[in-house]
């Protein structure tokens, strides 16, 4: 949408269709870039907070005159953020140099060109494509080379250990999370994030949202199997073997300082957004209102899909804070024996369901 | 429309599909595989072939390309082996190849190509699962049980005896 409504105004302006399409992509990466940065700001705030608040503590708060956190420690991510930029950048002598350098580009890469299918509301969605929640699968799948490369180019054992356990458990628990999107797919009948949206308008006795995970029985367990699968895809806690600090320092990303640190820090937020916001498009109704008939303009859609979205990521920071990390033999159980018969039952369930009562 | 990013993705493809050839380490050509594979979906992307571009990057790149590394680094000792570029017989090498390549340049040339009117179609996804669930689907359902085979024994082979 906002690729193709640039292009329209280029072409009013002038014949230059290839530079129209260079820049109208240019244009739209910057505002996406800046998001992340902003929404990640938001979100360590958020953590900062949210923890403190679970274990009973106030987290950082600035008082007094000085040099401080500002109100409430406002400022404190704004602190972490310009130490990380200020951080000298330390590539170890046996580090393999090229595919250190280039590791954080290809994760961040994969997080950042996810957003171009995300709709924030009716109009704000880069490109709204015809195979749009296909896509976001499929370039999420670009991370993990990433952090390969970072977990052996580091030339550590803790970076290599932490690289395998986290692409294992990437692979593992992309099955579950698609085959829990196709249930959507099949009701929906389109791969477009607007057209899985619109599915979903209208309510049901003018008072229950037409959402899918209200549908039917069998996608209300499959939001839940892509939500913590989704979870386990960002290596968050209780998933967070690739990175447990007790054992493997920081995992992957041990040997990474400064930039480049901050580099990965950014793409798991990213990440994070990324599942809620297929989460909140695929059974959460997107951008509609869930109260019947009001809140439906363009700048409410904003306000709804944000909402939940960083909702959903109010419950991941909540998980990560109250549930201890599972083991590895435990997360592959969890995986392959657990979500993947349920996700596959979960199929033919709402197959059926569909054909008896849709 | 756009030639000169087609030309961008073309290069791409032929620079990285070079690197994974020439280059001395396993793991260096296997990173260059990915841009070689990024590549290859640009030109289905040219070709309006949006669900095969996307089933490019979740098989070659998710799939195909993690399970290389994979392999190479669960190997031990693989990742240091330097590969020998060294060539031998170069004579009858390099007449084997000019014979191929006049071969297929001949069969490129002298081929009356099938040619569609360059329109984008309305919808790829949903004509591809018609015709595998209708038109095709013995052979569908036949491919579908050779990977499973596989997959069986491939489980089978790498089990420990116990």
């Amino acid at each position: 949408m906002t690729v193709d409504a640039l292009m329209n105004w280029f072409a009013k302006l002038g014949d230059f269709p290839e530079l129209a399409f260079i820049l109208a992509v240019l244009i739209c990466a910057v505002p996406v870039f800046l998001f992340i940065a902003l929404y990640a700001l938001v979100a360590i705030y958020g953590e900062l907070k949210i923890s403190s608040f679970m274990q009973d503590k106030v987290g950082p708060m600035g008082q007094g005159v000085g040099l401080h956190a500002g109100k409430w420690g406002l400022l404190q991510p704004v602190a972490d953020a310009l130490k990380l930029i200020l951080k000298e950048d330390i590539i170890p002598t046996s580090a393999d140099k090229k595919l250190f350098i280039l590791a954080p580009f290809i994760v961040f890469i994969g997080a950042f060109i996810a957003f171009a299918a995300l709709p924030f509301n009716q109009n704000l969605i880069i490109a709204d494509m015809n195979i749009g929640i296909f896509y976001i699968l499929a370039v999420s799948s670009l991370g993990v080379i990433g952090l390969i490369m970072a977990g052996w180019s580091s030339n550590n054992k803790w970076s290599l250990y932490g690289a395998m356990r986290s692409a294992a458990q990437i692979v593992s628990y992309e099955i579950p999370a698609a085959l829990s999107i196709i249930a959507v797919i099949m009701l929906t009948g389109t791969l477009s994030m607007q057209g899985i949206i619109q599915h979903q308008s209208g309510f049901v006795w003018g008072i229950l949202p037409n959402w899918i995970i209200f549908q039917n029985p069998f996608t209300f367990v499959a939001f839940f199997i892509f939500f913590i699968s989704g979870l386990a895809e960002c290596n968050r806690t209780p998933f967070d073997i690739p990175e447990a600090e007790s054992e493997l320092v920081a995992g992957a990303f041990t040997e990474y300082s400064g930039m480049r640190y901050a580099f990965f820090f950014l793409s798991e937020y990213a990440n994070m957004f990324i599942v809620s916001g297929i989460a909140v498009t695929a059974f959460l109704g997107g951008w509609q209102s869930p109260i019947p008939g009001i809140f439906t303009s363009p700048a409410w859609g904003l306000w709804w899909f944000m909402s939940k979205a960083m909702f959903l990521i109010f419950v991941m920071i909540w998980f990560r804070w109250t549930f201890p990390r599972l083991r590895v033999d435990q997360l592959m159980n969890v995986c392959w024996k657990g979500f993947t018969p349920i996700a596959m039952v979960n199929i033919f369930g709402v197959g059926i369901w569909h054909l008896m009562l849709g | 429309m756009a030639d000169l990013v087609f030309w961008i993705v073309v290069g791409v493809t032929i620079v990285s599909a070079a690197m994974v050839v020439q280059s001395k380490q396993l793991l260096y050509s296997a990173i260059a595989l990915l841009f070689t594979f990024v590549g290859v979906t640009g030109l289905y992307i040219f070709l309006w072939a949006d669900f095969i571009a996307g089933v490019q990057v979740v098989v070659y790149v998710g799939g195909i390309l993690v399970l290389i590394i994979f392999g190479i680094m669960l190997t031990n000792k693989i990742t240091s082996v330097n590969i020998s570029h060294t060539s031998v017989q170069r004579g009858i090498g390099a007449t084997v190849v000019l014979g191929i390549l006049a071969g297929i340049g001949f069969m490129i040339i002298n081929t009356p190509w099938y040619q569609v009117a360059a329109t984008e179609p309305e919808q790829t996804t949903e004509t591809i699962g018609r015709l595998l669930m209708m038109d095709y689907l013995l052979p569908f359902e036949v491919a579908s049980l050779l990977l499973l085979g596989a997959l069986i024994g491939a489980t089978t082979l790498s089990r420990k005896e116990d």
